[in-house]
């Protein structure tokens, strides 16, 4: 479970404070899909940063998946990151000069797997993409839809608890965009939990869960009960939440 | 991870093959330029007999004029060579393990076999006294030195280099027959072993990287002959010299002394010899300047007659003040590439790369661009070493064998190396490892 309490972070120059996160609370329950929506500026990629341990906060506590991350060191920060989170970008963020095969690899070598357990994973990985065929491609020569299953099979090949996705069909046409959706929810349904940060209402409503956030705050939070049967149904989004 | 970060790291350098090759280039001409001027000074530096440092002394003793220093430069020191007949006083003492008087000659050697087929050939001799080879540990392919009975007689004795005995006896044992120095036969008693002592600590007059001399005959023909010293001679008095003898008995210094002495107690008494020798000698009206009588050994020697001038200091200092400056280019070009790739970083970091695997990710890419730096330094170092040879190195100067890259050079290139791996891998990496993700992974 992802537990965020009464988090702030705010953001300092020499000229201004900005408050990204103000007394911030949201529980994200083992196997949930959540939408994350607001407008820009809401301090959504703020809450995917802390959340995925990429930035730290200022006041608050955090739990993932029974770790207090609050004091970590970089390295624990760093293992946690690569054991318990995936993360899939709206960029797709695959590396250029890797193939497709290399690129899948890049977290379990950081988590210091054998190479015939990576290969394993990794083909695995692949073929639940529906790219098992293209494994020594160079990103560049893949379909944008393509280059966001490679960066699901690489988010997905470690087996995290958590995928944090931040906009993953922003760059793709709606054919592509539905069918990378098909993909996560599928994951999810494998038992992933998975976070999806996006301003499109279409794919808010596919999650089983949304979650609204405006000036750094979860508009509608109401505490995890763990018992509440889960919902597909979507949840009405405010006006200007997809904006 | 070495593996894996290796991987990378070529990769890495082959994605931009321009900068790479201008890194590569930065630092292996840095350490080459480094690499031919340690070289050098290593060469004209070293003492070329250490291991009898704490027991070989050159003795020096101011005879000079009493109303101003042998050298104005450096006025504490007495003149480096000694008179005919204060070196003879001197090596008779018995307190040296051994002792050796010297000077440099010249004459044309020539066969006295007319089957040699040999042409008659300047040389430059060294009249020594019978120690000069145990003392200076000077090897032997053929026989040895002559006994010290030889110096007095004197014998016809001679000592060839290898280079001479090759030109006369193609190489082969000669020992036993005879060989014409001037209008004299002697016979040969030992042939050295290739011998070059750099610098030639022994006699620093004319030249201290100058390959040894080609024979080496005992001094005592120096009086029988009337030899005149082939190095250098000083003298500071307008005296009356008529005649060989006038010579010898003259205060002109040109006779070269060192004394073997194996422990403080030996020298503590051959410095009580050389007080009481002078003292002698002011009485009878000579040694007037201030009592400077001095054993020194070979380190401080090679200091006090400046082997190493201060252009060859500055030259090194202006070597790594260049390698300073292409290491500085270097971690800019770095630091360039490292902060332009960013934005792979974040998504690495994303993925679970704590900060100090992507420090030794980029510090390994550091390393491998030193590593081929200084690989090509090494080329470049020694071609360059080679150019130096080619252009200033003649067929009488020791400076050959001053130029060529040994062991110690490759030791030090490798240390190099180490050094410019760190220096300038060390600040990029640091850098690369604090970004903070989260800045990189939305704009990439």
């Amino acid at each position: 479970m992802l537990a965020m309490r009464h988090i702030s972070k705010v953001f300092r120059t020499d000229l201004i404070e900005t408050h990204a996160l103000r007394d911030f609370s949201l529980e994200v329950a083992e196997g949930d899909f959540v939408a994350v929506t607001g407008p820009s500026g809401s301090g959504k990629t703020t809450f995917l940063n802390v959340a995925g341990l990429l930035e730290g906060f200022d006041t608050g506590s955090y739990q993932l998946d029974g770790v207090d991350t609050s004091g970590l060191s970089d390295d624990a920060r760093s293992r946690l990151r690569n054991e318990k989170i995936g993360f899939i970008f709206q960029s797709f963020n695959l590396i250029p000069d890797l193939d497709i095969f290399d690129n899948v690899d890049v977290p379990l070598r950081y988590r210091r797997m054998k190479a015939a357990d990576r290969r394993e994973r990794i083909t695995s990985a692949l073929d639940l993409v529906g790219l098992g065929s293209r494994a020594h491609h160079m990103p560049s020569q893949l379909s944008g839809g393509q280059q966001q299953r490679v960066a699901i099979a690489r988010a997905i090949a470690g087996d995290p608890k958590f995928l944090l996705a931040d906009e993953p069909t922003g760059n793709l046409d709606s054919l592509m965009a539905r069918q990378v959706m098909d993909l996560l929810e599928q994951i999810n349904e494998m038992g992933t939990t998975i976070v999806l940060v996006t301003h499109d209402p279409e794919l808010a409503r596919r999650a089983q869960r949304n979650v609204q956030i405006i000036d750094g705050q979860v508009s509608d939070y109401r505490p995890y009960e763990p018992h509440a049967p889960a919902a597909r149904e979507p949840v009405p989004l405010a006006a200007g939440a997809g904006a | 991870m070495m593996s894996y970060y290796l991987k990378l790291a070529v990769r890495s350098l082959r994605r931009s093959p321009g900068i790479t090759s201008l890194m590569v280039l930065a630092i292996a001409l840095g350490i080459a330029v480094c690499v031919i001027t340690l070289t050098v000074h290593h060469g004209m530096s070293s003492n070329p007999i250490w291991w009898k440092n704490d027991r070989l002394y050159a003795v020096t003793l101011d005879s000079w004029d009493p109303e101003r220093p042998a050298d104005e430069d450096h006025p504490e020191l007495p003149p480096s060579e000694l008179t005919w007949r204060d070196a003879e006083a001197v090596t008779r003492s018995d307190i040296p393990l051994r002792s050796v008087r010297m000077h440099k000659a010249g004459g044309v050697l020539s066969s006295g076999d007319s089957r040699v087929p040999a042409r008659p050939e300047r040389v430059i001799a060294r009249m020594t006294t019978a120690g000069f080879f145990d003392m200076f540990d000077v090897p032997f392919r053929y026989g040895g030195g002559w006994k010290a009975t030889a110096d007095a007689g004197p014998e016809p004795v001679v000592v060839l280099s290898s280079k001479v005995n090759e030109q006369f006896f193609g190489g082969a044992d000669s020992v036993g027959k005879t060989i014409r120095w001037d209008d004299r036969e002697y016979r040969v008693v030992g042939v050295l072993a290739p011998w070059h002592p750099a610098p030639t600590f022994y006699d620093l007059n004319n030249g201290a990287f100058d390959d040894p001399e080609d024979i080496y005959v005992p001094i005592g023909w120096t009086e029988k002959l009337e030899l005149p010293s082939g190095g250098n001679t000083n003298c500071w008095n307008a005296e009356d010299i008529q005649s060989f003898a006038d010579f010898l008995n003259s205060g002109c210094v040109w006779i070269q002394v060192w004394v073997e002495l194996p422990d403080a107690a030996s020298k503590a008494r051959m410095q009580a010899f050389l007080d009481n020798y002078v003292a002698g000698e002011r009485r009878g009206g000579r040694f007037k300047r201030p009592n400077n009588n001095r054993l020194t050994n070979v380190d401080q020697w090679l200091v006090d007659n400046e082997v190493v001038g201060n252009d060859n200091r500055m030259l090194v200092a202006l070597a790594f003040a260049f390698l300073s400056v292409c290491l500085i280019n270097t971690v800019g070009l770095l630091l360039a590439k490292f902060l332009g790739h960013a934005a792979i970083t974040g998504v690495r970091r994303a993925l679970g790369a704590s900060r100090r695997q992507v420090f030794l990710q980029h510090l390994t890419e550091a390393g491998l661009l030193a590593a081929v730096g200084a690989a090509l330094g090494v080329v470049l170092a020694g071609a360059g070493l080679w150019a130096l040879r080619i252009m200033y190195a003649t067929p009488r100067d020791g400076f050959t064998g001053l130029m060529h890259v040994s062991s110690w050079s490759l030791m030090i290139t490798v240390a190099l190396a180490v050094c410019a791996t760190l220096a300038a891998g060390l600040y990029p990496a640091w850098r690369v490892g604090r970004i903070a993700p989260a800045v990189y992974l939305k704009s990439q």
